[in-house]
């Protein structure tokens, strides 16, 4: 695969609900090894995108392809790995170990009726070992901090070995002595070659983590590299919350004050 | 007792059904408990009561349907049911628990009708409601190992997609699998095993056999598997203690199971407690 080949590419995309328009007009191409962090105030409409890419829901108007394929063609979501908003996601008394967990992963990737194998335990080993939970393999997700299940969800979209990992607002529930590590996980991955795509409404944190910035309210008003974003930051960001915003450095883990 | 069990047709008929429903009830029962639709199986349970009412009705007409086991148009209605549930779940979007109730009200209302037009109860409806192991017969027997077979080796051959749907189902649908058509086979499943534990613990306490020993194993097993194996093993604790009980002591086999299963989850809260307790 060619480096520049887009992974995602959305066409005039229109999406709404009921009767309110919350995507309105976006076009946004992902290349192959970026790490793109879209960010928006809450309502925006980050995560009806996020739905559109993993083909959860349809847009109205608009085409979207992944991999180059048409939608509505794409067998392969093994290719794409997804960290969902932990608190929505899951009932955290389910009585299932790290492990479980992170093989679950890769029941697409299997297919219908077959079991794990040797080679398959192992896989799923190491990548809980390489998100550091090795000790906690044997306990149930439950008994985690927010931190430690976050690293567990990211090994079970890890373990199908995905060239894309979707990330919805990953640090939600975070403390901040780890997501400053939770982050540097995520730049390490983007350096084995996975293109990363991060939705956060903490725009402070990102920004001088990712290499390319999309900034959502309904439409697309900025897409660039980070440091276009940074250079422009406070006019821009200010349009797109619609008052002024304050960007603080990273150290303090606060985002945007809006 | 054992010699009974080796001279009577009966006895064996009532063990052997016990002990499997002891096992495929709890087994489905876990990914009930998990994905918070305990209240499904009490509402298939009544659905099927009016499928055996609406038999014993049309059994008084017709020679077909005297013939027949009512436990099929029981277990024709629990599927029926299952799928409408499934239908309401759409329909209310955001209300999908009004799809039990629902169900629920409707298979109690037409079960009684059903009873009322076949002249009432008799002794033959009171065994399914509150379970009658003695009135199990060699061809429920099949009925029910048949049924076993199919649940089990579909979980077997399910089990990672059941896991993930009931684990998150959001995750599971970006993943691409086919949620829908899992989901489906797993509540005709559900549906399946209410018709065929009814005979057992009887139509009012067939959800407590899907439900007690998960809730129980829920307090003390690591991970979903060892959920799953503590179920079963709790689920056959309380069907055979209930069977050899209620044969010496001369009480009804369901609630004797029943309240069983109860005592086997009275005594993991406590020793859950007990142990946690010492750790601090």
């Amino acid at each position: 695969m060619k480096n520049n080949l887009p992974i995602i590419e959305l066409n005039h995309i229109y999406y709404r609900y009921d009767r309110e328009n919350v995507l309105e007009d976006v076009s946004l191409r992902i290349e192959k090894g970026a790490f793109l962090g879209i960010v928006g105030p809450n309502g925006s409409g980050k995560s009806t995108l996020l739905k559109l890419i993993l083909g959860l829901i349809k847009p109205q108007k608009g085409t979207i392809k992944l991999f180059g394929e048409e939608i509505k063609h794409f067998r392969d979501q093994q290719k794409i790995g997804f960290v969902s908003q932990k608190a929505n996601s899951f009932n955290s008394g389910f009585p299932a170990t790290v492990y479980e967990v992170v093989a679950s992963g890769l029941t697409k990737k299997m297919g219908l009726f077959r079991f794990l194998r040797k080679q398959d335990e192992d896989k799923i080993v190491k990548v809980i070992k390489s998100v550091g939970m090795q000790q906690f393999m044997n306990r149930n997700i439950g008994e985690l901090s927010g931190g430690q299940q976050q690293r567990v969800f990211i090994a079970r979209a890890l373990v199908s070995e995905p060239e894309l990992l979707i990330l919805d607002e990953p640090t939600v529930g975070v403390d901040a002595e780890n997501v400053q590590s939770f982050y540097e996980m995520l730049e390490d991955l983007n350096q084995t070659g996975i293109t990363l795509l991060l939705v956060t409404h903490d725009i402070g944190a990102i920004s001088d983590k990712v290499t390319n910035v999309a900034c959502l309210n309904k439409g697309l008003f900025f897409h660039g590299t980070s440091s276009e974003f940074e250079e422009q930051k406070i006019k821009g960001i200010s349009e797109i919350y619609g008052h002024d915003v304050h960007l603080l450095s990273h150290e303090h883990h606060e985002g945007a004050h809006t | 007792m054992i010699s009974g069990i080796l001279q009577y047709e009966f006895l064996q008929n009532a063990f052997l059904s016990g002990i499997i429903i002891g096992a495929i009830a709890p087994l489905l029962g876990v990914f009930i408990v998990v994905r918070r639709l305990s209240l499904i199986a009490d509402a298939l349970s009544h659905v099927t009561l009016a499928g055996i009412a609406a038999s014993l009705f049309l059994g008084k007409y017709s020679t077909f349907f005297l013939g027949l086991n009512p436990m099929y148009m029981g277990m024709a209605f629990s599927v029926g049911g299952a799928v409408l549930i499934e239908k309401l779940r759409t329909v209310y979007k955001h209300y999908q628990e009004l799809a039990i109730p629902i169900i629920l009200s409707g298979g109690i209302g037409l079960g009684v009708i059903f009873i009322s037009l076949a002249d009432g109860f008799n002794t033959d409806l009171f065994s399914y409601l509150f379970g009658s192991v003695s009135a199990v017969s060699r061809a429920d027997l099949w009925t029910i190992i048949i049924i076993s077979l199919f649940v089990v080796l579909t979980v077997v051959l399910i089990y990672k997609e059941l896991f993930l749907l009931s684990f998150d189902e959001e995750y599971a649908k970006a993943t691409g699998i086919a949620a829908k058509s899992i989901h489906f086979i797993f509540i005709v499943m559900v549906a399946l095993v209410i018709a065929a534990s009814m005979r057992i613990v009887g139509i009012l306490l067939v959800s407590s056999l899907m439900t007690l020993p998960v809730a129980a194993s829920i307090r003390i097993a690591r991970g979903f598997k060892q959920t799953i194996l503590f179920s079963v093993i709790f689920g056959e604790a309380s069907v055979l203690g209930g069977l050899f009980l209620s044969y010496y002591l001369d009480l009804a086999p369901g609630g004797t199971i029943v309240m069983i299963a109860v005592l086997i989850l009275i005594l993991t809260v406590l020793l859950k407690k007990l142990v946690s307790g010492r750790a601090v």
